[in-house]
């Protein structure tokens, strides 16, 4: 264990008497180095295919269903080939149908958008930015990724079992989750998505609590909390808000297997269901709604500020210029991130609450609006006068902004509890959080991936693979959600397989069949991304320079494949912020590098 | 199953080509320098942003054009609270469509003029406090309007129902609605779950110790639409049997959760008759729908009701020609013990359907 110890040393003091080939001199295992590492660089790699892994998963489920949805009349013999009774005839089966959706909200909103997103740039880059040789405790890093992995087998499983998964949506409302009687996904699928939620809460948990003391206690000598680049920032409120809110989240779903599994009646009350009066009585199906909802909405924020982060970040280094306001920058993150606990209601607005409540809810949510606006101006203003590199990571970058404008608006409608009587649980609402928390927060990622995989991998991946990528899949994504809007303008509930015996929401067939041929393009080219970057771990173009993007953070004064402990030699000193691009007429200006007297203020 | 393959076929001939063309293009950079032809993209990247924002915006325009006309038109409602909800989403449409336009355009405009050039160098600009302040600002000021119109017109809707209005109880359950009057009394009697009873004809577990029940009428939603009457208020008592439901009514804009073991109400005023919306749409199909809005189960996309809003004289019509509940419940009972009584075997099911038959006409 002298590794470990080692590591700990150099990493919490900052000694100068190091001697060159760290990492190196102790030997490493297969076992050791690719499956029980600890090298916070090894588990990101491993929350991010894993992630990937998912994603597909994921969103070829959205494929099923939308093949469902766009062509209701026709039939798909393979479907009966690969899925048997679920699909018998080739149509898909409505508890097939909930299955589908259940799982593809369950797995992209905590499998990818969660665990893959902060759970690989958070390992990644925490350390790496910070001038750290790895998280505080790395062997609660290495638990983080193996009870993620114990959840994605218990999830992955329950895709398997002759009741089929879950199927009650991927928020799980009682009694509907909580009976079996109710739906065949509430029976053993439903158990299973509750252990699978339990373990992957204990992977957050100590996921978030190692990025919180190690960006508290690690940072290199010099690195002033002002200093951060927005990145760590980000990755620091997320992981706040997930060690706050989680737990709630487990609170709710141990009392749902009490009421499963004991005969409790937190959530149950006064049920009459295939034929039989339930004994319980007193409990409360709304309470199981604030307790989802107050992990809920801190969530959709745990999802979008890793995204908003790297996107600052990767902005900033492309338009050659400092990122505008980082202290507004910061505040607006402060504000998002204290807000995100104060407005779980208006997700339940048309529940019966109390209208006085739901009025303070609408105030507190809207609220949300301001830092978002400023977030989003500082963007703009970032790009304004700059000059301009349009890598893939950067063009997935002003993509999420695009989006993050798209999908924030429509948020101003469906917070406004007057609105939100009318479009609460409509179609309206799944283009809403698609745009703004799906596909903006899948672009945050993609930026990401296609910014760092050089530092991940030593090599590039193909750009002109990537460039078709980014292209297919914007436009793809503004023409599968934007007319997505107007069916819920149309008052389509969402979750409906097939309206053709509804006299008000039956005509959108034709759009519906086009939403589905361009979801099948899109998945597609995700395929083609997914092969670009398999192919480029192992046969991509080498990384030839230390610092490929001219970027100023400390992540790029690291060999081109670092080792455990990242730095040969000390670990470089701090002395300026991460956003002196353009300044005095020097295209950057690394943060390693002293104040001269001459420099200007700012 | 030849399309199946078919399409499979193209889609990886399709990526064939793009991989070898995306190989062939990483090679042909590393000759003709990297640099240079990095530059070429990236003019190629800035121009197609132009484009992707041109072609979006008439996009946006066009979609508009397309669907206009198969959505509920903002000021449309057929009750009055739905006029507000439509004023509401007016005034928010407005709003964020103006901050649409200007920030996806200045977004993709900006991307294009500041692409990296030849002699042009980005300007250090890190921050500016009166920048920032009027962005602050500005979206706090708009932001306290719509709050305000908002809770101004959320309270007018789910403030208390007035004293005129008909009470109509609606109960979910999967996958059904059912629908109860209160009879002249214009009280609703008890109800207790563990009396619901379809087969002693009590669906909805009235309490017959309670006299208010008596007169209620019990309407099932399968067979029958709700009857409203126009431009009369109507508060709906929201019920569900087993999971959440959620009454929709997207013509009223109005919608509201039916939760088990905790009632919820609605009130609204209906203000055009379904025959009066016939003429209007032109539909002679056209009918006010009840959609279930909260996922409740496999069956959640049938689970629908109709409503019929028509004149008072036509709804006391209607409404007279119902019996109430308990009387059914009560000849059923009757018949039930008299045959016990007389010494047969208990009822069976299909004898005791007959019954429930003929007392139905």
């Amino acid at each position: 264990m002298s590794h470990a110890a080692h590591i700990e040393h150099s990493a919490v003091g900052f000694d100068s008497h190091h001697d060159g080939d760290h990492g190196h001199h102790h030997k490493e295992t297969f076992l050791t180095k690719y499956v029980f590492s600890q090298d916070h660089k090894m588990i990101a790699k491993q929350f991010l295919i894993t992630g990937i892994i998912w994603a597909f998963i994921g969103g070829l489920f959205s494929v099923l269903f939308r093949l469902q949805l766009g062509f209701p009349d026709q039939s798909f013999p393979i479907l009966e080939t690969f899925f048997g009774q679920w699909a018998e005839g080739g149509k898909i089966k409505p508890d097939f149908y909930y299955a589908l959706v259940t799982m593809h909200g369950t797995v992209l909103v905590f499998f990818v958008l969660t665990a893959g997103l902060s759970g690989t740039f958070a390992n990644l880059l925490i350390p790496l930015q910070v001038g750290a040789r790895d998280m505080a405790s790395p062997l609660m890093n290495m638990l983080s990724y193996w009870f993620f992995f114990a959840a994605s087998i218990v999830m992955l499983a329950s895709l398997f079992i002759q009741t089929g998964p879950a199927s009650g949506g991927w928020t799980a409302y009682p009694p509907l989750s909580a009976l079996g009687q109710a739906s065949i996904g509430s029976k053993a699928g439903m158990d299973m998505w509750i252990i699978g939620m339990a373990l992957f809460i204990v992977s957050q948990l100590l996921a978030g609590l190692n990025y919180i003391s190690t960006i508290l206690n690690m940072r290199t000598k010099g690195m002033a909390m002002t200093r951060l680049p927005l990145t760590v920032w980000a990755l620091f409120f997320t992981a706040v808000l997930g060690v706050l809110s989680f737990p709630v989240l487990l609170s709710g779903a141990v009392l749902l297997i009490f009421d499963r599994t004991l005969g409790t009646s937190f959530y149950l009350s006064d049920i009459f269901i295939a034929g039989e009066a339930l004994p319980n009585e007193g409990g409360s199906a709304i309470l199981y709604q604030h307790l989802f909802w107050f992990l809920g909405h801190p969530e959709v924020y745990i999802i979008l500020l890793p995204a908003m982060g790297m996107v600052s970040e990767i902005l900033s280094i492309n338009s050659r210029k400092p990122i505008f306001g980082y202290m507004a920058m910061l505040g607006s993150m402060f504000a998002i991130c204290i807000l995100a606990f104060l407005v779980w209601a208006h997700h339940m607005f048309v529940t019966g609450l109390n209208p006085f409540l739901g009025s303070v809810f609408v105030l507190l949510t809207l609220l949300i609006a301001v830092p978002s606006a400023i977030k989003v101006f500082n963007w703009l203003t970032t790009l304004w006068r700059g000059s301009i590199r349009f890598t893939p990571a950067m063009l997935f970058a002003i993509g999420f902004v695009s989006l993050f404008i798209s999908g924030g608006l429509t948020g101003i409608f469906l917070g406004n509890s007057t609105i939100d009587i009318h479009l609460h649980d409509t179609m309206f609402v799944v283009a809403h959080f698609h745009i703004v928390m799906g596909v903006a927060s899948m672009f945050g990622m993609f930026a990401g991936i296609y910014h760092w995989f050089p530092k991940m991998y030593g090599r590039y991946m193909n750009n002109t693979l990537a460039y078709v990528h980014f292209w297919v899949t914007i436009v793809g994504a503004y023409l599968i959600f934007w007319p997505i809007h107007y069916q819920g303008l149309a008052g389509m509930p969402r979750r409906y397989l097939d309206k053709s015996q509804w006299v008000n929401f039956s005509q959108f067939h034709e759009l519906d069949a086009m939403i589905t041929i361009v979801t099948i393009i899109v998945f597609a080219v995700q395929l083609m991304f997914i092969f670009n970057f398999f192919y480029s771990i192992f046969k991509g173009r080498k990384v030839t320079t230390l610092n490929p993007w001219k970027a100023t953070t400390l992540e790029w004064t690291t060999p081109i494949n670092p080792g455990h402990g990242n730095w040969d030699g000390e670990i470089p000193e701090v002395h300026r912020w991460a956003y002196d691009y353009s300044k005095d007429g020097r295209d950057f200006i690394p943060q390693t590098e002293p104040v001269s007297e001459n420099e200007s203020t700012h | 199953m030849t399309t199946t393959f078919f399409i499979i076929a193209i889609l990886v001939l399709g990526f064939l080509i793009t991989f070898q063309i995306a190989k062939a293009s990483e090679y042909v950079a590393v000759i003709r320098g990297e640099e240079k032809s990095r530059k070429q993209t990236n003019k190629i990247n800035a121009f197609l942003l132009l484009v992707f924002l041109i072609v979006g915006m008439f996009g946006v325009y066009y979609c508009n054009v397309k669907l206009e006309g198969k959505i509920l038109k903002f000021g449309s409602a057929d009750s009055d609270h739905g006029l507000l909800v439509d004023q509401m989403m007016k005034y928010t449409l407005i709003a964020t469509g103006i901050v649409f336009v200007l920030t996806q355009v200045l977004l993709f405009w900006y991307c294009f003029k500041y692409q990296e050039k030849e002699n042009q160098k980005a300007y250090f600009f890190p921050h500016s406090n009166k920048l920032e302040l009027i962005w602050t600002a500005v979206p706090a000021i708009i932001l306290t309007v719509l709050v305000t119109f908002g809770i101004v017109y959320w309270y007018r809707i789910t403030g208390p129902a007035p004293k005129e209005a008909m009470t109509v109880e609606i109960v979910g359950s999967q996958f059904k609605w059912e629908y109860r009057y209160p009879g002249p009394d214009k009280e609703l009697g008890q109800k207790y779950y563990k009396k619901i009873d379809p087969s002693a004809m009590n669906p909805l577990g009235q309490v017959w110790e309670d006299q208010l029940g008596h007169d209620d009428i019990y309407i099932n939603g399968q067979d029958e639409p709700m009857h409203l009457v126009v431009n009369k208020p109507v508060k709906l008592v929201i019920n569900a049997k087993d999971v959440i439901h959620d009454v929709g009514l997207a013509h009223f804009r109005m919608k509201m959760d039916a939760v088990p073991g905790t009632p919820t109400t609605m009130w609204f005023t209906p203000t055009k008759t379904t025959a009066e919306k016939i003429k209007e749409t032109g539909n002679p199909d056209f009918v006010y729908e009840i959609s279930c809005d909260q996922m409740c189960g496999s069956g959640h996309t049938n689970m629908r009701g109709t409503i019929v809003v028509e004149t008072q004289e036509a709804f006391d019509q209607w409404i007279a020609s119902k019996k109430p509940q308990y009387k059914i419940a009560m000849e059923v009972k009757r018949v039930a013990d008299s045959t016990a009584a007389a010494g047969v075997a208990p009822v069976a099911p299909v004898a005791k359907d007959t019954v429930i038959a003929q007392l139905k006409h």
